[in-house]
């Protein structure tokens, strides 16, 4: 219903390397159909960082899931579209999916232990990657798993191209997971919480190694996470997600600074933060309530119970997406209405 | 700060004239034996393999205000939690809780120290019972300590729900129809049924979301002022430290490497690897920023690195940092171990 075009990224000319439009995805249950996505745009450029943020239930990881089709069943894309370099990858069957992964598309999960084969060793998982995805030979496919480990800044990389997984440091995996991901050569890659489960300074370290890679490489990233801090320092476009709606979506200096949804002020204001400049005070913003369960998302804006500049419409319709310049807000705020 | 004199101090930090100390710890230590079963061992011919989880700690908390610990995996805050309410006993050195040792105190005392230091843990699906109404669980401290009966206990507990912002009309219902903030909420209210001084917080919002975090941080804070409560805030996030701590101590493989006031810590570090943490924090207007890493781990515990643990990370690393450990010594505000803290004070706090 709500007319749902995102302005893309920046410039026109150059089709964007991701477009999502209007995903829809579905979960019916025995009491009705929940919508853990529901009608998420956005576009993601070439070598462009789009970081993904939102509290647990607001629908990242599980748009992630939807674009590279790792949905479980009976969970499933009800209507939109996924378009990746000009090709629409939604509804593609598992076959022609398992082609699309790996060789188009890299992921980095959170937890690097489960994405990584415990009895076998990273040489042989890497190389395995590369004879997949790549037409080498066995001998070049291990020459570039050797050379996607000194990538990612593993030391000693050839010594280490034999050992398995539970030799190497939390760290040290995530950023095998990394080389794993980057070594078929895919376009985009889809971080969801990369260093979530990592300490802070290998989080500096791996979130540093990502940008350079993807940059490097022109790849461009769809980085989820539900931290700010994270999304200022590395990400260049932010979509902020609430109850499975963009609530806004744009520059992520000009959505940080001057955000326009009032959940975004909310997220922002709530943080706690240890830059040197910014006073926090000895009070938090709060924004009352709690993210809604997928079977109770509020009627109108899903955000109005909890949003201090509610208005009456609010809770009758859904806003529209507004465009601002070179971001878009969802917020009757900003809308005109009847 | 009368003990401006850089003078080395082997055990006893406590500041003199910091008036009202509620907890001292001195010379904490705790270690475990994770080695394998012994045939295993003698078969295999390894030795012993001893982790050395809380090596020497000590700091002293005042009463009504928050002491935090922040350190990365594997620095021993949650051991130190422990052995501070007295649920593991220390290998070395001692607690005390207004006086009182918990790991040598007679029952009687005990039980009476019991009742003065409560706990909030980090997960609040895990810490309450689910097959109990909340009211039995915030309603079993009172009980327990013979602090109100029959139908007091109730009322009770109403005021205690209402004071954590839930309504007492909750009392009846199940830890599952709540979610995880009020959860928090309600492990809130059983800490304060007791009417404690000392509250162990260990990562109390670490599994909240945002918004959710600023409710519990705000209600921690509000309730610190109301009842004049302690806090030990154990964390790995420097950004809720720095809103909630008055002093911190920052933790290393199990040695405390950096104790200061907050402002001092945050704006002038003297430790190379407190000032490296507040570098790899993300900053809210951390946009383009370039980040200062050492590139290097926390290393395994069980074989630490000699001398000062984190010395093949360090930037201002000297020659005698690997031989030993830099004696904690008093420098401005802060209390540091480490042999170049004035270098460290005058590169100032990290790269920005």
């Amino acid at each position: 219903m709500a007319s749902n075009v995102m302005p893309s990224s920046a410039a026109d000319d150059a089709a964007p390397l991701l477009q999502v439009r209007d995903l829809v995805v579905e979960i019916p249950t025995r009491r009705g159909t929940l919508r853990p996505v529901d009608g998420v745009s956005f576009t993601i450029r070439a070598g462009e960082i789009l970081g993904v943020v939102g509290e647990s239930g607001a629908g990242k990881s599980i748009t992630g899931a939807a674009i590279i089709g790792l949905l479980e069943r009976p969970t499933r894309i009800a209507s939109g579209s996924v378009t990746l370099a000009g090709t629409r990858i939604d509804g593609l069957s598992e076959r022609e999916l398992r082609r699309v992964r790996g060789a188009r598309i890299g992921t980095v999960f959170q937890d690097p232990s489960t994405s990584l084969n415990p009895l076998k060793s990273i040489g042989d998982q890497l190389a395995e990657t590369a004879l997949a995805h790549l037409s080498v030979s066995r001998a070049e496919a291990r020459q570039r798993a050797l050379q996607s480990l000194i990538d990612v800044g593993i030391p000693a990389a050839a010594e280490r191209l034999d050992a398995f997984p539970h030799q190497f440091s939390g760290g040290m995996r995530q950023r095998v997971v990394i080389a794993l991901a980057l070594i078929g050569d895919p376009e985009l890659v889809i971080a969801d919480e990369p260093t979530t489960a990592l300490d802070v300074s290998v989080q500096a370290q791996i979130l540093t190694l990502l940008r350079r890679l993807c940059t490097e490489r022109g790849v461009g990233v769809m980085l989820v996470t539900h931290d700010m801090g994270v999304i200022a320092e590395t990400t260049d476009r932010v979509a902020v997600l609430y109850a499975g709606r963009v609530a806004e979506i744009g520059p992520t200096r000009r959505v940080l600074t001057d955000a326009a949804h009032p959940y975004t002020r909310g997220l922002m204001g709530s943080t706690p933060d240890t830059s040197p400049d910014r006073d926090i005070g000895d009070r938090l913003v709060q924004v009352p309530g709690a993210m809604p369960g997928l079977a109770n998302i509020p009627t109108g804006c899903a955000f109005h119970p909890r949003c201090p500049s509610a208005m009456s419409i609010c809770e009758q319709r859904e806003p529209h997406t507004t465009v601002l310049g070179d971001s878009a807000v969802r917020c009757w705020l900003h809308e005109d209405y009847p | 700060m009368s003990g401006a004199e850089s003078s080395t101090i082997d055990r006893v930090p406590v500041r003199d004239e910091a008036g009202d100390v509620l907890v001292e710890v001195q010379g904490l230590s705790r270690r475990f034996d994770v080695s394998s079963a012994w045939l295993n061992r003698v078969v295999r011919r390894e030795d012993k393999r001893i982790l050395t989880a809380v090596d020497e700690v000590s700091f002293s908390v005042n009463r009504g205000e928050t002491y935090a610990l922040v350190g990365e995996s594997g620095s021993g805050k949650s051991t130190i939690a422990k052995m501070v309410v007295g649920l593991l006993a220390p290998s070395a050195g001692s607690v005390r809780i207004d006086g009182t040792d918990p790991a040598n105190a007679r029952p009687a005392a005990m039980t009476a120290l019991r009742r003065r230091i409560q706990m909030i843990f980090q997960d609040p699906y895990a810490s309450l019972n689910p097959r109990w109404r909340v009211a039995d669980i915030v309603g079993e401290p009172i009980r327990t300590f013979g602090l109100a009966s029959g139908n007091e206990v109730g009322k009770r507990v109403g005021e205690l729900l209402e004071q954590v912002g839930l309504s007492a009309s909750d009392a009846t219902k199940y830890p599952h129809e709540f979610s995880g903030g009020q959860r928090q909420r309600i492990g809130i209210a059983r800490a304060l049924a007791s009417e404690p001084e000392l509250i162990v917080c260990d990562e109390p919002t670490s599994a909240l979301d945002v918004s959710v975090q600023a409710q519990v941080l705000n209600l921690m804070r509000d309730l610190q002022r109301d009842l004049n409560l302690t806090y030990l805030f154990i964390t790995h996030d420097l950004s809720v430290v720095r809103f909630m701590a008055d002093t911190i101590g920052v933790l290393y493989l199990g040695r405390l490497v950096e104790s200061a006031p907050r402002e001092a810590l945050f704006e002038r570090p003297t430790h190379p690897y407190t000032r490296m943490l507040l570098d790899a924090a993300p900053r809210l207007d951390g946009f383009e920023r370039v980040h200062a890493t050492d590139g290097g781990e926390v290393p395994d515990p069980i074989s630490p690195p000699s001398g000062c643990h984190y010395h093949p990370r360090c930037a201002f690393r000297v020659d005698k940092c690997d031989q030993r450990y830099p004696p904690r010594r008093v420098l401005g505000p802060s209390e540091v171990a480490c042999f170049e803290a004035e270098r460290v004070l005058d590169a100032g706090a990290g790269s920005g």
